[in-house]
């Protein structure tokens, strides 16, 4: 099945109006309606080796299997559709191979980054992540934040330390508790939503809503629409008005129209022929 | 480090740093900070710091305490708070070094490692000390290894942005800047204003034509978003780039002709 008549993809990165280089890493796969947002940590370049290594890993590898087997096949050993499990291997497989590169050699030395990653298949959203970037989706023009931060100050919200308000002021917004390539062995958040026509999902990394409020980011989306490079290239240039303290990125995925599994064998045949 | 200035009737009594994780005071002896007044409860309220950032709240003392005048239960301290106490008052001062530190650091990600912690804090036990002390020892010691490994970068851009303030995303409008106003000039709602104060205005009919008009520091921007044809600005065509818009423009969009003009 191939997602890029039923997706609208737009994306945009900038390093921002202080830092003098990107960290942050994007890739977008339309043919297999998969987008992956990273956002690079560690000294010098090795916060952007690390999303860059995260981003090629899990589009291309995702890319090759998602070739050979749909998303949505039962998968025998749980019974679930088997998509949630190849993202798991390749997120798994993806830490490796920066923890590894940050043992290995010194100047990549506790390198890591923040990951995000959506994949479209059965009317469904499949989202997997560590870190602070964020997945927001603007539905029927209501503007929600579908992941919760793997951060200090989330952690703290949801104990009660801080409220929302709060949170805005506090100091430590740039600790997170969970990254890739930190540690030998991680576990992504994985949760699968319910994706309609007419849902348009934005993925960004800290350094948009850092910078811009809610209220604003939601105002553009639903201002802007119409045309998603220019609602992507608003928000960074929102960011960057504000200070664009941080790199800044965006994609953007509109759903189209519904997209179900091809069902029985007549669908299966349809599956194969598109 | 952050430090507390005891005062009664506007007289400073002491200035107490604070050093600990948990700060509790109240009027029994086994406080932190013990405050001998018949108005302060026996555990009257504590004050816990996680790195940088301090939390007062109030142990359900009888008399309450407040903070800039407004009575609290739990409160996130800002520099310069003044928490009361029956007659005495506590001004909580976050000392410049340290913040400012916190602030050159402040957009750096930043791994915090529950597992690294843990592990220091086994170590911390094995080697004999005392569980909340092995607690911090560990917070301090992933901290530093998540500062040290952020540190080039940070050190990078100190020299680039000396003091930065830690930024609320506070616009960076100046206050001063002068409003732009649409003025519609043809057709059924001619004469009509339109005030562009939002960061983003969308004008023209969705599916047909629509451009938007951005509010920018730099000032104001008409910017195509929809339609076969572009909007027009004096005459001209603005193409699919931003395009700067000046006092008195002449606008035309959607058929429809219009003014665009600053009110300051």
């Amino acid at each position: 099945m191939n997602y890029s008549q039923v997706l609208e993809i737009a994306s945009c990165t900038d390093p921002g109006m202080v830092r003098s280089h990107n960290e942050d890493s994007i890739a977008s796969d339309p043919v297999h309606g998969l987008v992956v947002l990273a956002d690079g940590m560690g000294g010098y370049n090795a916060g952007e080796v690390a999303s860059g290594m995260a981003t090629t890993v899990i589009a291309t590898e995702l890319a090759q299997q998602l070739a050979k087997t749909q998303p949505y096949e039962i998968d025998r050993e749980t019974n679930q559709p088997i998509a949630a499990r190849m993202i798991r291997e390749q997120v798994i497989k993806a830490n490796a191979t920066i923890y590894h590169a940050a043992q290995s050699q010194p100047q990549y030395a506790g390198m890591g980054t923040t990951l995000l990653v959506c994949l479209f298949y059965d009317n469904k959203i499949l989202v997997a992540h560590l870190g602070d970037s964020r997945l927001y989706r603007l539905r029927d023009g209501k503007f929600e934040q579908v992941t919760r931060d793997h951060s200090l100050l989330q952690e703290q919200i949801d104990s009660g330390i801080l409220t929302a308000e709060q949170a805005k002021h506090a100091q430590h917004k740039n600790l997170v508790t969970k990254a890739l390539g930190i540690d030998p062995v991680v576990e992504p958040e994985i949760r699968e939503y319910d994706a309609r026509p007419g849902d348009l999902y934005l993925l960004c990394s800290d350094g948009l809503c850092d910078m811009v409020d809610d209220e604003d980011i939601a105002m553009t989306l639903k201002a802007l629409g119409g045309n998603l490079k220019l609602a992507a290239q608003q928000l960074v240039q929102m960011a960057n008005d504000n200070g664009g303290k941080d790199n800044v990125s965006v994609i953007l995925v509109r759903v189209l129209r519904a997209f179900p599994a091809p069902r029985g064998v007549i669908g299966k045949v349809l599956g194969w022929l598109k | 480090m952050a430090k507390l200035i005891l005062s009664m009737d506007g007289l400073v009594l002491k200035e107490i740093p604070i050093t600990k994780e948990r700060m509790t005071i109240g009027r029994k002896p086994h406080n932190d900070i013990q405050i001998e007044n018949l108005a302060v409860s026996g555990e009257h309220a504590v004050i816990v710091t996680i790195m940088n950032d301090s939390f007062l709240e109030d142990l359900n003392s009888t008399n309450g305490t407040l903070v800039n005048g407004q009575p609290i239960k739990k409160h996130f301290l800002q520099n310069n708070d003044v928490i009361e106490l029956g007659k005495y008052k506590l001004k909580f001062v976050q000392e410049a070094g340290g913040q400012a530190a916190a602030a050159a650091d402040f957009e750096k990600t930043m791994v915090l490692r529950p597992a690294a912690m843990k592990a220091a804090v086994e170590q911390a036990r094995t080697a004999g000390a005392g569980g909340a002390q092995a607690a911090q020892a560990a917070r301090a010691a992933a901290v530093r290894q998540a500062a040290s490994a952020a540190a080039p970068g940070a050190a990078e851009r100190d020299s680039r942005v000396p003091g930065a303030a830690p930024a609320a995303p506070a616009p960076a409008r100046p206050a001063g800047q002068p409003i732009g106003v649409v003025q519609i000039l043809s057709g059924p709602n001619a004469g009509k204003e339109l005030e562009l104060v939002k960061p983003l205005t969308t004008l023209g009919k969705p599916g047909v034509q629509v451009a938007v008009l951005t509010r920018r520091p730099q000032g104001y921007f008409i910017t195509h978003v929809e339609g076969a044809t572009q909007p027009m600005v004096n005459g001209q065509s603005i193409g699919a780039a931003p395009h700067a818009l000046k006092d008195h423009d002449l606008i035309e969009l959607a058929g429809v002709k219009m003014e665009f003009f600053l009110r300051s």
